[in-house]
């Protein structure tokens, strides 16, 4: 039993990211046998025992972050990190980071070392043409080191973004993909046993159904 | 530049089954949503409205289960619209899996609606769905004028003022339909959705008129559409989602084909 604990802090469409999991799960039981138990939980020691952690997020960082921090969600999420594989998706993977400047800027968790930051009004591509904010839909994600979560997956396939902010990393060697959307963003984040991503896994079809089932096999670290 | 421009196949749904006909070459039972959905996902949609115009409340509980039910084999963003008037029904519908609502008649009743729901869900998952209706004469500026009631009763609200409106109140998104094109099969009203699309910063979907892959390519082209949306011509099977996305391609749009 591969037990999988989405944490619930009252932020996110929890239930596309279940769903999308014990989808992968059936494959997953049907090929290897191994079976996938997925539970949605805020409770500390129901995450600590589950054999890997989701993270989720949407919506604005400082009401993420307020829920994160009411419910003490930081220090489940430091622990979770240090003994088993954690998969933060969109404004999850955004509160990984040090700062954001989304609400006159919110504190993040800092456990990773990065800023997140506004896109921009006046957002346009190389040929001057101006780009909507959001970031929404389908774009190419150019991965940029060799990790197990992109098994399966070439390389620039499109995922689904849905995004107004974008994250910025000190550490470059971190950057597990990229995309460019009016500047290069960061796509996808490896660091130890966290996978991290900006688009949203659980509705990018195929490639993100590839990736969520690596999630499943992948064993931590190693990216 | 990379985002691909988005297909969006639409179902009407009544009481949980797709109307205004489905007709695939090879499926017998062409209304069910779940298996309209994971076809539609299969051919490469980019996502997927569900409208659901089941009048009684009793049997919406029925649309809750299906948008499950989709929301449990389709993994592309999932927008749902029809009779979302509080906070609670948004909530419901993203418990169900939706990853969107949009919001029609309740906004233009009650605007401050819409900033609530962003407040509360966050503005990626409130779609405002405008229902504009050319009302200018000839020899007249153009300017449309909101409609609801399909199309039959004016607002007396202007569109574009209107549209700027929902985007600072917090809409994501604007899914524009022209009522003077709806069902005719004669494009999309190209020069509304292009006032639209200049006026506010969010995506905007295109609605209402298409009849041929050309009509799709125009609204990305002249229309300034950010997405296009389309039912009769994917439903009666004139068109795969991959012909129209071939179709768009070859005009040098940029498209999901993978």
């Amino acid at each position: 039993m591969n037990q999988v604990a989405v944490i619930d802090y009252g932020m996110g469409n929890l239930h596309s990211v279940a769903k999308a999991i014990e989808h992968v799960g059936v494959d997953l039981a049907n090929e290897s046998g191994q079976t996938t138990e997925v539970v949605i939980t805020s409770e500390p020691a129901r995450i600590a025992a589950a054999d890997r952690v989701i993270f989720p997020g949407v919506g604005a960082i400082r009401d993420c972050m307020a829920e994160i921090n009411r419910l003490d969600v930081g220090p489940i999420v430091a622990s979770a990190i240090k003994t088993k594989p954690v998969l933060a998706i969109c404004v999850g993977m955004q509160a990984l980071m040090t700062h954001s400047e989304e609400n006159d800027g919110v504190d993040c968790l800092g456990l990773l070392s990065g800023r997140v930051q506004f896109f921009g009004e006046d957002l346009r591509d190389e040929n001057g043409e101006r780009l909507k904010v959001p970031h929404m839909g389908w774009n190419r994600v150019t991965q940029a080191s060799e990790h197990p979560l992109w098994q399966g997956v070439a390389d620039n396939s499109r995922f689904y973004f849905v995004h107004s902010y974008y994250v910025t990393m000190d550490e470059t060697d971190q950057i597990a993909g990229r995309s460019v959307y009016g500047r290069e963003i960061v796509a996808a984040i490896s660091a130890g046993n966290i996978f991290a991503t900006q688009f949203h896994p659980e509705k990018s079809q195929h490639a993100g159904l590839t990736l969520l089932r690596n999630f499943l096999t992948w064993n931590g670290a190693g990216g | 530049m990379a985002l691909a421009k988005r297909i969006i196949p639409c179902l009407d749904c009544d009481r949980g089954r797709v109307v205004k006909g489905v007709k695939f070459v090879d499926i017998r039972d062409a209304g069910d949503p779940v298996e309209v959905s994971r076809r539609y996902c299969d051919a490469g949609a980019d996502e997927i409205t569900f409208l659901d115009i089941t009048a009684s409340h009793e049997v919406r509980a029925t649309t809750v289960d299906t948008v499950r039910a989709i929301a449990g084999e389709v993994f592309i963003p999932l927008t749902v619209g029809g009779g979302i008037r509080t906070l609670e029904d948004i909530r419901t519908m993203l418990n169900a899996g939706a990853d969107k609502v949009s919001i029609n008649t309740a906004a233009v009743q009650n605007p401050d609606f819409v900033r609530e729901a962003a407040e509360r869900f966050g503005s990626q998952c409130i779609v405002v769905a405008v229902d504009a209706k050319r009302v200018s004469v000839e020899d007249e500026s153009l300017r449309w004028e909101i409609f609801t009631h399909g199309g039959r009763k004016s607002t007396g609200v202007e569109v574009i003022d209107w549209a700027r409106r929902m985007v600072r109140y917090g809409a994501g998104e604007i899914l524009l339909t022209s009522m003077d094109r709806d069902g005719t099969k004669m494009g999309f009203d190209l020069k509304l959705n292009k006032a639209v699309s200049d006026a506010v910063n969010v995506p905007i979907i295109a609605s209402g008129g298409v009849g041929n892959l050309d009509h799709l390519a125009s609204g990305v082209l002249q229309g300034a559409a950010d997405a296009v949306l389309a039912a009769s011509i994917f439903h009666f099977g004139e068109y795969t989602i991959h012909e129209a996305k071939a179709h768009m391609a070859a005009q040098g749009i940029e498209v999901r084909l993978e």
